[in-house]
């Protein structure tokens, strides 16, 4: 379902992706793992194009994302068209991104209005339907500055479902969070996970990455250095740098 | 004090506070009208079109509005602009404030955080539905208080319309004044006006800064 190869990003001087190969299946939960500045984050928002790749390949259901290829030529692909795979790729960020001036309501349906062109009738109650699957269904009507923190990131949930996404990107989800909002977040990704919705997660969430993801890559300076079950690259890997990374986890969370 | 001179001018000087009231408000409503087209203007990716925008804001505000309204009224006549007193100090308050309001717009729309527009983006929402929906409210929700302070300036900028003989409330204390010499009197009534207008203006703007940010306030507390 996404096809990542060869993909390389600077960002001025700095090589932030050196050559990324990345593959995720239909219905596979993939978390990307590794140190700050490794890339991570970059690499996912390369996928659906908030960030422009320099060369390589991105493609989504067999689609080059961002740009086309006709003649041997590489040109940016058109605004319209663009916009049309966005739409299909739901994201969710570490810091919420709702809009502040709209109801939790207000920002799920936004999109369907906006985007999908639904009728207001129609978009308010799949609004509902989907603040209702994240358990908020008694919050629609709130800002969300009155939201917490728990709350908002399951509102921006509910905003990327609505719109029916075909696979779901996640950029460090739970990382603004009070470590006891985490888990209600977690909830809501792992039923997704578990109705078979295509998930790429960059996450430090070491324990949800090892139950609910297929597939862990790890990544470090703009490369992935290792790519495999989770039981594998948590406890046989055999890169240095992926072991001494998981250490510090280790010491960390013992106690 | 004599409030008998007060009582004979209260007429003039009422027209006089009319007339300042009408060339703030319609100066000041085309100066922002002005200053929000030029801060979207300036936002269009066309080089040109920028640096020209640019460099009005800037020859605006670097010169003084005196030299402005005296171009405008005494200087237009040579470019075939014949207008009246009131006409070329209604569109010289409009051509001075617009600089001021295009810079506030411009400050409202680089405030809004760049992941809501990311995330509109990432929803796949076109160019100008993420303007009109997404930044356009943030932008004129945080524009609110600076524009009323502007409006609260203008108001007292309004003053310098009676050099090319607006016949606002300046005007007419001055005249007040000339011809009573009660300097003290006139420059009294004057002060009781505008601090009247400023009183007014500055309670509706707070009111509609509570009323553009309700969705801050405490839960429960809005009205």
């Amino acid at each position: 379902m996404i096809a990542v190869r060869g993909v390389r990003k600077r960002f001025g001087e700095h090589e932030v992706l050196r050559g990324v190969d990345l593959s995720v299946a239909r219905s596979e939960v993939v978390c990307l793992i590794g140190p700050s500045g490794s890339g991570k984050s970059t690499l996912l928002r390369c996928v659906n194009f908030l960030e422009a790749y320099d060369s390589g390949e991105i493609r989504i259901d067999g689609y080059l994302i961002g740009y086309e290829d006709t003649g041997g030529k590489r040109r940016s692909m058109s605004g319209r068209k663009l916009r049309d795979m966005r739409r299909e790729i739901g994201m969710v960020f570490q810091h919420f991104n709702l809009w502040p001036h709209m109801t939790a309501l207000r920002n799920v349906a936004e999109p369907l209005l906006r985007v999908r062109g639904l009728p207001t009738a129609e978009a308010t109650e799949r609004a509902r339907a989907m603040l209702a699957r994240v358990g908020l269904a008694d919050r629609a009507e709130a800002f969300p500055s009155h939201l917490s923190g728990g709350q908002q990131q399951r509102v921006a949930i509910a905003r990327a479902l609505a719109m029916q996404p075909r696979l779901m990107l996640f950029d460090e989800p739970t990382s603004a969070l009070d470590p006891e909002l985490v888990g209600e977040v977690l909830e809501v990704m792992r039923s997704l996970a578990a109705e078979g919705m295509t998930m790429l997660i960059v996450t430090h969430e070491m324990g949800f990455a090892a139950h609910v993801a297929d597939r862990i890559a790890f990544i470090d300076q703009g490369r992935i250095l290792d790519d495999g079950p989770p039981r594998e690259v948590f406890h046989e890997s055999r890169e240095p740098r992926v072991r001494e990374f998981l250490q510090t986890y280790h010491d960390r969370n013992s106690f | 004090m004599s409030f008998d001179v007060l009582l004979r001018y209260l007429p003039s000087l009422l027209s006089g506070f009319g007339v300042t009231v009408l060339c703030w408000s319609v100066g000041g409503a085309l100066g922002m009208a002005v200053g929000f087209a030029v801060a979207l203007l300036v936002r269009l990716p066309v080089p040109p079109l920028r640096w020209l925008l640019r460099a009005f804001v800037e020859i605006i505000r670097g010169t003084p509005f005196l030299l402005q309204l005296f171009l405008l009224y005494a200087g237009g006549p040579y470019l075939g602009l014949r207008l009246s007193a009131t006409v070329a100090g209604v569109l010289g308050l409009a051509l001075y404030s617009s600089a001021y309001f295009a810079e506030i717009f411009r400050g409202g729309f680089a405030s809004v955080p760049r992941g809501q527009i990311e995330a509109a983006t990432s929803v796949g929402m076109s160019p100008f539905d993420t303007l009109v929906r997404v930044s356009m409210p943030a932008a004129l929700i945080a524009a609110v208080p600076p524009i009323v302070n502007l409006l609260i300036i203008l108001s007292k900028e309004t003053v310098v319309l009676s050099i090319i003989t607006v016949p606002e409330l300046m005007y007419q204390v001055q005249t007040m004044a000339a011809e009573t010499f009660t300097a003290f009197d006139a420059i009294f009534a004057m002060a009781i006006f505008y601090w009247l207008l400023v009183e007014v203006v500055s309670r509706l703007g707070r009111r509609a800064e509570d009323r553009v940010t309700a969705y801050l306030a405490p839960e429960g507390a809005r009205a």
